[in-house]
């Protein structure tokens, strides 16, 4: 569960990016956080993912209170949520399955759930075919579900997507978006930062629309971008 | 961090090495260039104080025995001499080899055909252990009896011990300088290597990387091409020594300069300083560079 309470973020250089965000994120979710560009987005993944935190109120994500979290403990939070990015962030000279192995190998997971755990999640985002490929080798479409099979394949309770098919075609980024609906159906909560208005509205979902630091609206299936 | 990750994180830090080829060539370059200078540096300053210390050794105190003496008396004053704690050794050249001495320096001139032995006084040639104790040692000689007159260069003494302890001074700090550029060059050089990879730290910490398994491999990788450019120094400095000494030694105008042989009481110095120098730029260097990038 992912709970934000009236919390303020400014940063040192003076900017408040977020001025009393209220929100909460129950387990199994799927949910679409929507607003202009330096509506405080960006602010809200990176208090999540424990990059940074509050200057006041309380941030829980997934049992940490990120007000309290000591710095050896952020590893084990990030643990719990799987981070997808716009621009992939993949690892270039690794193959297919070692982009998503390394994701296994960084927590201690043993070579033998290895070997059984990847082939899974390959499988899951329709690339275990492509194992051996590196990531140069495939479409934007692939890498992202590339992406998405490294976020997914420590099993968090949460996956994050941050602006996942800004780099997309409309129509991987809609494969992009029912592969991570797919997901939200087997139990992960799904947090999707987008811009993209139809994508929100075809999937009808819950919408968090945020504009200057704050929640301007909290629903289901419906974004007006005024 | 896991036992059971140990060895992949030992493969993963030589597996950096051959991944990131060319920073790693420059790192070993680097480490190789900075080590011969200062090894280079150490061997000259090491040399130069061996020889100005058998130069210093050549210093001596002649000892005159007063002419009243019978011959046996002068000989007993070795005896006292010898007792004294800076004394090394001392030598007894009596009246007549004394001339003999004399005249064989002066290419047995005729001049001096009508000098009698019985002009000359016994003498010792006495060499001391620490010459810089010369002027207390020469008014210890004074004291015996039996004891005319004593000859000491202490200005001769004095510059050699001067000349020393400059050296000293002189070689210590660059050596230190030089150990410091070192580790900064090279410091820097596993800075560019991290930056480099800097993309990949970020995505193992997004993903839950601890910091000591991010670190592990980079300090693998660090303690491994500083010790291939110690050990490369290592043989290099050697190889080129060898070679120098050789060619010095083969020319007749410095055959004055001896040099000390690398197999001999320089080679476990220099095993030691060029395996804690490699050991120490590549492991602090690892580590502090990654340090910046840790924090994401």
């Amino acid at each position: 569960m992912i709970e934000f309470t009236d919390v303020v973020k400014a940063y040192d250089h003076g900017t408040h990016a977020l001025n009393g965000v209220t929100m909460q994120i129950e387990d199994g979710e799927f949910c679409f956080l929507v607003g202009p560009s330096g509506s405080g987005k960006s602010t809200i993944i990176k208090l999540i993912s424990g990059e940074l935190r509050p200057t006041s109120g309380t941030v829980h994500v997934n049992g940490y209170n990120l007000e309290r979290i000591r710095k050896r403990e952020i590893p084990y939070l990030r643990r719990t949520t799987g981070v997808v990015f716009q621009d992939f962030r993949l690892i270039p000279k690794m193959s297919v399955y070692d982009n998503v192995a390394f994701a296994m190998r960084v927590i201690g997971a043993r070579e033998r759930e290895i070997r059984d755990r990847v082939p899974y999640v390959l499988e899951l985002v329709g690339l275990e075919n492509k194992a051996k490929r590196l990531p140069g080798e495939m479409s934007g479409g692939e890498q992202q579900r590339l992406a998405i099979a490294r976020a997914l394949v420590n099993n968090p309770s949460t996956i994050i997507a941050d602006e996942p098919t800004g780099n997309l075609d409309p129509a991987r980024s809609f494969e992009i978006m029912s592969l991570l609906q797919e997901i939200n159906n087997l139990g992960t909560t799904i947090l999707v930062v987008t811009h993209e208005k139809d994508l929100v509205q075809l999937f009808s979902k819950r919408v968090i629309v945020i504009d200057e630091g704050i929640v301007v609206s909290d629903g289901e299936g419906y974004y007006d971008e005024d | 961090m896991k036992i059971n990750n140990l060895g992949y994180l030992i493969k993963e830090g030589f597996h950096g090495i051959f991944l990131h080829g060319f920073m790693s060539f420059a790192a070993v370059c680097v480490t190789i260039a900075c080590l011969l200078i200062v090894g280079s540096f150490s061997i000259l300053a090491y040399n130069l104080d061996v020889m100005v210390d058998k130069l210093n050794q050549t210093s001596e105190i002649m000892v005159y025995v007063d002419s009243s003496l019978s011959d046996a008396e002068a000989r007993s004053i070795g005896t006292r001499i010898n007792q004294l704690d800076n004394v090394q050794k001392s030598v007894f050249v009596s009246r007549e080899e004394a001339l003999d001495n004399f005249v064989s320096d002066h290419n047995n001139n005729a001049a001096f055909n009508g000098v009698q032995a019985q002009d000359l006084r016994h003498r010792y040639v006495v060499t001391l252990e620490d010459n810089t104790l010369m002027k207390q040692t020469d008014s210890q000689l004074q004291q015996i009896p039996g004891v005319a007159k004593t000859n000491a260069a202490y200005e001769l003494a004095e510059g050699f011990t001067t000349i020393q302890n400059v050296l000293n001074i002189a070689s210590v700090a660059l050596i230190a300088m030089l150990l410091v550029i070192s580790l900064l060059i090279i410091s820097n050089t596993i800075k560019l290597a991290m930056y480099d990879r800097k993309d990949e730290i970020a995505i193992m910490k997004m993903v839950g990387a601890t910091n000591s398994f991010i670190r592990l491999p980079f300090v693998v990788e660090g303690f491994t091409l500083g010790m291939t450019g110690a050990i490369l120094a290592f043989g290099l400095e050697w190889v080129l020594y060898d070679t120098l000494v050789e060619r010095i030694s083969s020319v007749d105008a410095l055959r004055l300069f001896s040099f000390v042989p690398f197999t001999g009481e320089l080679l476990i110095p220099m095993v030691a300083t060029f395996g804690a120098a490699g050991l120490f730029v590549g492991i602090v260097g690892s580590w502090t560079s990654i340090r910046k990038f840790m924090d994401v």
